[in-house]
Formats: C-alpha cells, structure tokens, sequence
C-alpha cells in the first residue's frame, strides 16, 4: 500500500448535501475516464474505480465520509488536483436541491 | 368523441382478487422483457460484441435527441446524462462485452445478467438514495435492451405507466423475468387456480384472471381493459358506465382491503391482554401466501393428503420433503402444524385403496391406515423430520383414538428419526408432537394421552360427527350437527381442563374454531391457539379483539347450564350479538 501522504493520493471530505450521488460520481468518472493509469477511491476497506459511476455508487459515501482519492501514475496528478478540487468545491450544487 | 366499439366480457378463473383498470400490454409478441439465452460460436464472437456496442451507440444517439430538445433548465436532463454517462460505464458497458465473450453467450442475456446483478448489489443499500438508482441502471438497460432485440420504440411516459399483462400463458422463468414494479395485473388464456401465475399474482397482490381461453386472440397491445380478479371476467373496451362502475368498485375493494390487512397483521389480543395465536388451515404449499396475507399466526394444520391422490404409486419421501420444506422455509419462524396422512373415508386414494368400506368414517382410515403401511408412514415421517432442519415444526397425528395408537406413532417417529442418523441425513427430532383430539374415547382419555404429546388439538368436524353420530352428508339428519350442543361443549370444556392440569397446549383447527359466534365460547373455554381457512382469519382475530376474557369465562359458566343447541345459541346472541352484527355487517360488505 501506497502511503497516503504521497504525492500519488490525496484524503477529501464529502462535503455536498447529498453525498456521492449519480450526479456527482459521473463528474468524477468524467474527469477519471481522461487518465493514463487507474484512479481509485477508497473508503474504509472498499475501493471503488473512479471511472465507473456505479462503482463509485456502491462505496455508498454520504455527507462526511473521508474518503481517498489515489492515482497509480504521476501524470495524472492533473487530474487528482481536479477531483480534489470537485469533491472539496462540493461539487458546486445548488443548495436547495433536494 | 369517438364513438367506441362495444365492450366485451370474457369469462376465466379468479387467480388473485382485485380489480385494475389499464392499459393492455402483449407480452408474447411485442414485449421486450422475455429474454432468450443461446451460444454464440467463437467466430462469431467479436459480431455479438459489434451488435451489442451498436445497441449501445443508439441508445446513445436517442439519448443526445431527447437531450437536445429538453430545456437547459430542466431536472430531468440531469438524469439523462446520468444516463448517458451509465451507457458506457465499465461495471455496465465493460461486464456486458466480458460476459459475452467469456461465456459465448448472446448480448441480451449478457445484458440480463450484469443488470441483475447490480440490481442485487443496489437493493442491498441502506441508503435510500442509492437504493434507488438500481432503476437508473435498469432504465439504460432496458434502452438497450430494445435496440438490441429490434422492439418498437415506446415513449419514455408509456414505460413509466404500468400496465396489464396479456400473455397465452407464462412460464416460471418467464414471470420472474418480468419487472414487476410496472405490472397491475395479469391476464392469461391458459392455467388454472393453482397455476404458476396465479400463485404470483396472489404473492403479489395484484388481480389475475386466467383461463380465458381467447385473451391473446381478442385484446390488442394498450385496449383498455378492466380485470375484475374478484369475479374472474376481464372486460375489453368498457363502455364509460363500465368504467365508472368499476372505479368505484375498485375504489371500495381497495378501501376494504386496507382494512383488513391493516388490522389482520396486528396480533390478536383480547381487550384484558390476552393473546390468542390465530393460524390457518392449509392443503396446498401454494395457499401460504393467502395465509400469510390475511395475516395468520402460522399453519394451525398442513394436510397431507394432496400429494398422495391421483396417482398409482406412493409419493418418495424426497418429493414429500421438498413440498414440507418449501411451506416451512416460507413460514420461518411461525410455526407449521403437518398432520399425518389422513386418508379418510370420502378422500379415499384412488389405486391404494382397492377394497371398499362399508363403513368407511368408522374404517381403516388415517392413523390406523398408517400404523397398518408402516412403510408408507415411515417415509413421511422422514420426510417432516428433514423439513423440520428448516424452521419450526410440529407433527399432529389423526384420529387418536387409543393409548396405543400415539405410542406406536411416536416410537415409529423415532424409529425414523434413528434411521435418518444412520443415513447421515439432517433431521430435527426436537419438535412438538400433537394428538388431534376427534373422537370421544380419546377425549374420555385425554389424561393418559396427555402424557405422551406436547399439545392435543380438537378436530370438531369429526368430534362432533362420532360423538352425536351424524352423518353431515346425510341430508335427513344433517340439521342435527350442531356444534353448540351441550354435550359438545362440555367435552371441549373437558379436554381443555386437562391440557391445564397437565401443562400441554390446547388448540382447535374444525371449523369451529373459524365461526365468529363460536370465538366468546372457546375464550371462556381456553384454547391457546384457533386454525381456520385462512380467509377467516382478519374476521375471527377482529372478535378476539373486541372480547374480555374474563367476560367469557363467567359466560360460559352461564353457557353451561344450557340444555340445548339453541337455547345456547341464543344466549351467545343476546350477550355478544353487538360484536356479531358488526362482523355481519363487514361480511355485508365484502360482497
């Protein structure tokens, strides 16, 4: 296992309302689906594929999960930073959707 | 408006009562749920992964029109991109072309089987949110599915209504391939009561009518179309009397139906807190779904006499395991009452019994026959003893008549039980063994057989029939069957004191016990546990509800001292006949 400080992974809290839903997983998958290597995300013992809506659904993350954002190669760092960014931005939902 | 043709009633079976109204759908010939599985050879293998791969790509296509054309603004939208993304998702799209080549299979069972089993992975969610979102996956899947099989195009409002489904007939696998969530009810031109269909529908709750012989022939895809599974018709474009009829019989139906239910899965509890275990009577696995509905308690009494009529040889004990096993799995934890082969004289087998009684209710019948075929016996003890691995069992024998007889049977229970240790065979010997309480000698003896069963339980058809000796199928003294009489009532009295005394349970599974204006006496008197049909169940667990037990304990003293059946019949309606005209008036009501 990868430490968790390296530069290869990074820990996010889910900060939206809704946690990771299929809005919110597809934009990951969305930035995930442009990597060179895996991109994983791991909560607890699960981890889920991050290009894969359904897979990220099933890590079932509601509002405060921790969980790990982790890429397997250096050149997607770009894209760590990106969902990095998505998830802690709260994925910029409106706050009165239900 | 147009003029509309004139209505059509066809008559079937009542499957599964109800009443829907809506829009006929064809399952056989224009439906995309039946899926067929077939190999594809290697060569071929990369053309099924192109098919599926286009499938995909206009469902797509579809998805990017629909998108264009919905305002920016709209929620909905979200969810079709949703959508779009799902399309080409690794745990979808990527299984799909795995499952295709590594187990030659076509697309639409490829399909199939990713989605079933995200489905499974879905609904085991706690979160209600994602929970959920299996119908997303399902709702991409079914759009491929359609470009897949070539199915017309059907409006995304038209899949959201549910509809009635109208098939010749539906097969097992075929029912369970079909989403449920969008059916109201079924309709089918084969099978009977018992069918595959109706069971499902009766589980379900959704009106069925099947049988009808010329349905496929007669209704098109979306005829609107009434299923009445209360009376068994289905009525093809009703005219708007009809129509309104049946809204306000459904309407009704539906009304009362809740109110039963409500109250029937409810215990039954007496108003001073005494609670009554209200459980039913059964013959086929099947009818467990009904009991189940309409609330019972567990089975009061299984008989075992279905599997043995109608055929020339005796069932094997695994075929008598399976039926046992299916009723007491589904039952888990409530209890399962199976009595013992009860062949009696008007149900006599057709090949086995190749002598005729002339006296056949005082004849070689249920136990007796039993301990005579010991083999016979033999297997179905095994069989229940194995059944009870599954849940909670007891084991009633008929037609107690001697001390004797419930020794033998319980030695003979043991004997299987060690043969089935030998075998190496999982088997439960700890359950609760009954003598069914229907002749007199027995209840004059209900002492010494209290010894030796954990629990008697009175038959009173029998009881009443050999102990005021009346034939109830002979209509010149049929009158003279009469539960409430006297001496009846003193020997349930009796019974029940003893099973006190001596720390046993007492039960009542005649059809006495289903009776409302019986249901005071046998409070006062003391039963544990009543069995009936299970329709009657909501009705007797209502009484029960509505009566103090230690009213009835004083009323039966009083009932005592009656003379006749209908002086005490008269004295029940005079004390409780407030609480019997509200029951009459819910029966009113139901029809």
């Amino acid at each position: 296992m990868i430490d968790s400080n390296s530069e290869l992974s990074r820990e996010v809290i889910i900060v939206n309302e809704l946690g990771l839903h299929a809005r919110s997983a597809a934009k990951i998958a969305a930035l995930a689906n442009h990597s060179k290597a895996s991109i994983w995300l791991k909560k607890g013992k699960e981890r889920a594929d991050a290009s894969s809506i359904l897979d990220i659904l099933t890590l079932a993350c509601e509002k405060g999960s921790k969980i790990t954002i982790r890429i397997e190669n250096k050149a997607d760092a770009d894209i760590l930073a990106a969902i990095t960014e998505l998830v802690e931005g709260g994925f910029k939902e409106p706050a009165d959707l239900k | 408006m147009k003029s509309i043709a004139e209505e059509i009633i066809i008559k079937g079976i009542s499957a599964s009562p109800g009443i829907c109204i809506g829009k006929a759908y064809r399952v056989d010939r224009e439906g995309v749920e039946i899926v067929e599985k077939y190999k594809i050879q290697a060569k071929d293998l990369s053309n099924e992964v192109k098919r599926f791969k286009a499938a995909v790509k206009k469902s797509r296509d579809e998805l990017l029109g629909i998108l264009e054309k919905s305002p920016e603004e709209l929620q909905h939208a979200h969810i079709l991109e949703t959508h779009l993304a799902l399309l080409k998702d690794k745990m979808l799209y990527g299984r799909c072309i795995e499952t295709i080549k590594q187990e030659n299979i076509n697309a639409e069972w490829a399909l199939k089987t990713v989605i079933s089993n995200l489905r499974e992975v879905f609904q085991t969610m706690i979160d209600p949110y994602l929970k959920e979102r299996s119908a997303d996956v399902v709702q991409v899947a079914d759009n491929i599915m359609r470009n897949l099989t070539g199915a017309k195009q059907v409006n995304i409002a038209a899949i959201k209504k549910r509809v009635i489904l109208v098939a010749q007939d539906l097969s097992p696998a075929e029912t369970c391939q079909i989403n449920l969530e969008r059916v109201k009810g079924f309709i089918t031109d084969r099978g009977g009561k018992a069918s595959h269909t109706g069971i499902i529908a009766r589980s379900l709750e959704i009106p069925a009518v099947v049988g009808l012989k010329e349905a496929t022939s007669t209704i098109r895809n979306d005829d609107l179309i009434i299923v009445d599974g209360n009376s068994g018709i289905v009525i093809l474009r009703p005219t708007e009397n009809t129509l309104l009829q049946y809204e306000e019989r459904k309407i009704d139906y539906e009304e009362y139906k809740a109110v039963i239910t409500r109250d029937s899965k409810a215990p039954a509890e007496s108003l001073d807190g005494v609670r009554l275990s209200v459980m039913g009577n059964i013959e086929l696995p099947e009818e467990v779904f009904a009991l189940l509905n309409y609330g019972g308690d567990g089975i009061g009494l299984y008989r075992t006499e279905f599997q043995y009529f109608n055929r020339t040889d005796f069932p094997g004990e695994d075929e008598l395991f399976d039926k046992y096993k299916d009723v007491v799995e589904v039952m888990h934890p409530k209890p399962v009452t199976i009595r013992t082969l009860d062949i009696n004289g008007d149900k006599a087998l057709t090949n086995q019994f190749n002598y005729e009684e002339t006296n056949p209710a005082l004849g070689l019948r249920a136990i007796r026959y039993c301990l005579k075929k010991p083999q016979v016996f033999k297997d179905q003890l095994r069989a229940i003893l194995r059944a009870a691995t599954f849940g909670n069992v007891r084991i009633l024998f008929p037609m107690i008549s001697t001390y004797f007889e419930i020794r033998e049977a319980t030695r003979m229970l043991d004997q299987a039980a060690e043969s089935l240790e030998k075998n190496g065979l999982p088997y439960n010997r700890d359950i609760e063994i009954g003598a069914m309480i229907e002749v007199p000698s027995a209840v004059i003896m209900a002492d010494v057989l209290a010894e030796n069963v954990d629990f008697f339980s009175i038959g009173t058809n029998d009881l009443i029939q050999y102990s005021l000796a009346i034939d109830r199928g002979n209509e010149q003294v049929a009158h003279l069957f009469q539960p409430l009489d006297p001496a009846i009532i003193r020997m349930l009295k009796h019974v029940a004191d003893v099973a006190r005394e001596k720390e046993i349970k007492i039960f009542m599974c005649g059809e006495m016990a289903g009776t409302p204006h019986h249901v005071p006496l046998l409070l006062g008197i003391g039963m544990d546990e009543l069995s009936m049909n299970p329709q009657s169940i909501p009705d007797i667990k209502r009484v029960i509800r509505s009566l103090n037990v230690a009213d009835t304990r004083s009323f039966l003293k009083e009932v005592l001292t009656q003379t006749t059946a209908k002086s005490t019949f008269e004295l029940i309606k005079a004390t409780y006949g407030s609480i019997l005209s509200e029951q009459m008036y819910s029966e009113g009501r139901k029809k």
